[in-house]
């Protein structure tokens, strides 16, 4: 930590660590209400559970990425954030207002719009949190020594995804025109400009851990970001095949999201070259780890496992089902919830000034939580091709084929219970760090 | 080999160009000759119907036209495979309903209430999938 003010970015991965673990505690509640142990539907039912799970996941994720922005952008700028209280203004009344949303899901208080549940009085609040979000961060970048291409690309990514949750806030009255432009909120931020920050942050952490010069890797951040939204963008198309809009979608969105593993494909490659071709020397080896496994990961859960089903031949039989659910689980995972989680490792021994980088917990979190979630992946795509199988091929009842499926989702708890073994060493680790102090700061060196 | 100005031209140009066309696509898809959903038949009924389906959440459990929770069956053929009775029952019970042991969330509602959620499930129904209807709604074209 070079910077003061980045300590507040502390605070947000704290924040993230409390969220994604309630995220978990309905995410069971979920996955036990499947095998018929639903003893919490009247106060909790599955759709508010589901709410709660997917809503907490985006919000965890959009803590990271501001906690992420907090530390980076300093040390980028080479300069202090302009203005810490607010930035700490900012942190609880995010909190506040996720707290609100999720305490509302439990009182049929909602939008049910798939991902976008926050009801629209709370979206007014949340659109101000961001402004004053973004305000920091772009007052800090103009006031910066210098304006780097990674600080770039990261902020561009947070001002683009701020800005496409608006269309998400219109009235329709048809339920197509609605869902047309949910996707442009939801697909847009997964496969286009979440796909900004992640590439920001996985830039920032392999020229500090991997010692590669700055320009070669920057070169390769602008190839990578050119291809998510070459293909991105139209590949939006893939979930217009089957909603009643025009057939023009089959096509362009079946070729443009063919494309689009192609992005996660250069992320992949770009994190694996540089590390072999740097120093190696850098002692934060579960950092690493993190890095180089979101960048590996993600390519097969949203680049391998998004194609698998991507093609409007393949789609229409697997739109709307287990398969779907499976790719979210291993897509979120790899490309969202381990860079964040490998920025917080990169971050907390400098935050706290504690070298804590070489314990076995760390690298047990690392294996534990991978090995469960991909297990969690298989579950859910093999109930999925079951399903797809019995119900749109053999034509057989939703509930019959529910109940043929059953058993994938006791693998799945067992699987989830590895993992979540592995999200508890990570936390514990988290919080023998303990708290960010100054003993963290290192005077700025001139040619980083 | 690729310069860095190079690989920023190529993100620009690569952006604005297929944003264009994204664009352009979207105003395409939603000119009144284009339409597949009839548009005009979307009554009051419709609309609460629709304001119903999202107060109530039912998407985080079911899915419509493909899209929502994959714990309850697809409802986008609903009225055709199980009659406007059946699915009158069903929002009306004063029990979860749960025939099979899976219970949904029991909402007793209203007869005006029901009317425009069948309404709605109607109109969905009648729009053009470009074939997804006949593969998630198996009984109801094997009545026909
Ligand atoms: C990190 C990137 C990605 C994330 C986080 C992600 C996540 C998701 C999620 C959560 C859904 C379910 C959406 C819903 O039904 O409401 C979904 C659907 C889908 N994704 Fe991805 N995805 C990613 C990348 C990709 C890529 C690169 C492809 C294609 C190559 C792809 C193909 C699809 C398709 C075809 C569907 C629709 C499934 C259906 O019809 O039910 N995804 N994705
Ligand atoms: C203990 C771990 C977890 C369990 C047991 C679990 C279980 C579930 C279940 C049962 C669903 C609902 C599927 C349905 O509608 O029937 C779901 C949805 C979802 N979960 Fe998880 N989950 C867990 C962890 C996670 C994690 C770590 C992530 C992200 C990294 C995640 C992301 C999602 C997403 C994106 C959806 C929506 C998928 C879709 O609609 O296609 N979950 N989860
Ligand atoms: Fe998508």
């Amino acid at each position: 930590m070079k910077y003061k003010s980045q300590k507040v970015a502390y605070w947000f991965f704290g924040l993230c660590m409390l969220l994604f673990t309630l995220q978990i505690v309905y995410g069971f509640i979920m996955g036990f209400a499947r095998i018929g142990w639903d003893g919490l539907h009247d106060i909790i039912p599955f759709n508010t559970a589901r709410a709660v799970h997917t809503n907490l996941l985006v919000v965890w994720l959009l803590t990271g990425f501001m906690g992420a922005a907090y530390y980076i952008i300093p040390e980028e700028a080479q300069r202090e954030l302009i203005n810490v209280k607010l930035a700490y203004v900012q942190l609880i009344s995010l909190a506040v207002v996720g707290v609100v949303a999720i305490v509302g899901y439990h009182f049929n208080h909602w939008e049910g719009r798939k991902f976008l549940e926050i009801p629209r009085e709370l979206d007014y609040l949340v659109v101000v949190n961001v402004l004053l979000f973004l305000g920091l961060i772009l007052g800090t970048l103009y006031k910066a020594k210098r304006r780097t291409t990674t600080a770039l690309v990261l902020t561009m990514g947070l001002v683009f995804a701020a800005l496409l949750y608006l269309p998400g806030m219109i009235w329709f009255d048809s339920q197509v025109t609605d869902s047309f432009f949910r996707w442009w909120v939801v697909h847009l931020w997964v496969e286009g400009v979440w796909e900004l920050i992640m590439g920001g942050i996985l830039s920032y952490l392999l020229i500090k851990l991997t010692g590669v010069d700055r320009e070669v890797i920057e070169k390769w951040l602008y190839v990578i970001v050119g291809l998510t939204f070459l293909s991105g963008l139209l590949g939006t198309g893939h979930h217009y095949y089957y909603i009643g809009v025009n057939k023009i979608w089959l096509v362009v969105g079946g070729i443009f999201s063919a494309l689009e593993p192609l992005a996660f494909l250069a992320m992949a490659l770009f994190a694996v070259y540089m590390y072999r071709k740097g120093e190696k020397s850098h002692p934060n080896k579960i950092a690493l780890f993190w890095t180089v496994g979101a960048s590996i990961v993600s390519f097969i859960g949203a680049g391998l496992l998004g194609f698998a089903h991507t093609l409007p031949q393949t789609n229409i039989y697997t739109h709307g089902t287990l398969v779907t659910a499976m790719h979210g689980h291993y897509a979120f995972w790899g490309a969202y919830a381990m860079i964040v989680l490998a920025i917080i490792s990169y971050a907390l021994p400098n935050l706290t000034g504690r070298k804590r980088y070489d314990k076995t917990t760390g690298h047990m979190a690392f294996w534990f939580s991978n090995i469960g979630i991909l297990g969690m992946t298989v579950a859910f795509g093999v109930a999925g091709v079951a399903q797809v199988y019995m119900e749109r091929k053999m034509k057989m009842e939703f509930m019959k084929v529910q109940d043929e499926i059953s058993i994938h989702f006791v693998v799945l708890l067992l699987c989830a219970t590895l993992f979540t073994t592995g999200i508890v060493m990570y936390i514990v680790e988290f919080i023998k760090y303990g708290k960010a102090s100054d003993e963290g700061l290192q005077p700025a060196t001139v040619n980083e | 080999m690729l310069s860095k100005s190079q690989a920023r031209t190529f993100f620009l140009g690569g952006t604005v160009v297929t944003f264009l066309a994204f664009i352009g696509l979207t105003v395409y898809s939603f000119q009144p000759s284009n339409d597949q959903t009839n548009h005009s038949k979307i009554s009051s009924e419709v609309v609460r119907g629709k304001e119903l389906w999202e107060t109530n959440n039912c998407m985080g459990c079911h899915t419509i036209l493909g899209e929502g929770g994959y714990y309850a069956p697809e409802l986008t053929k609903v009225i055709d495979r199980r009659g406007e009775a059946y699915v009158k029952a069903v929002l009306q019970s004063p029990i979860p309903w749960g025939p099979n042991g899976r219970k949904m969330v029991k909402y007793q509602m209203n007869d005006a209430d029901t009317k425009a959620m069948i309404e709605y499930f109607k109109w969905i129904g009648q729009i053009d999938l470009n074939g997804f209807d006949r593969v998630v709604s198996p009984l109801s074209k094997e009545k026909k």
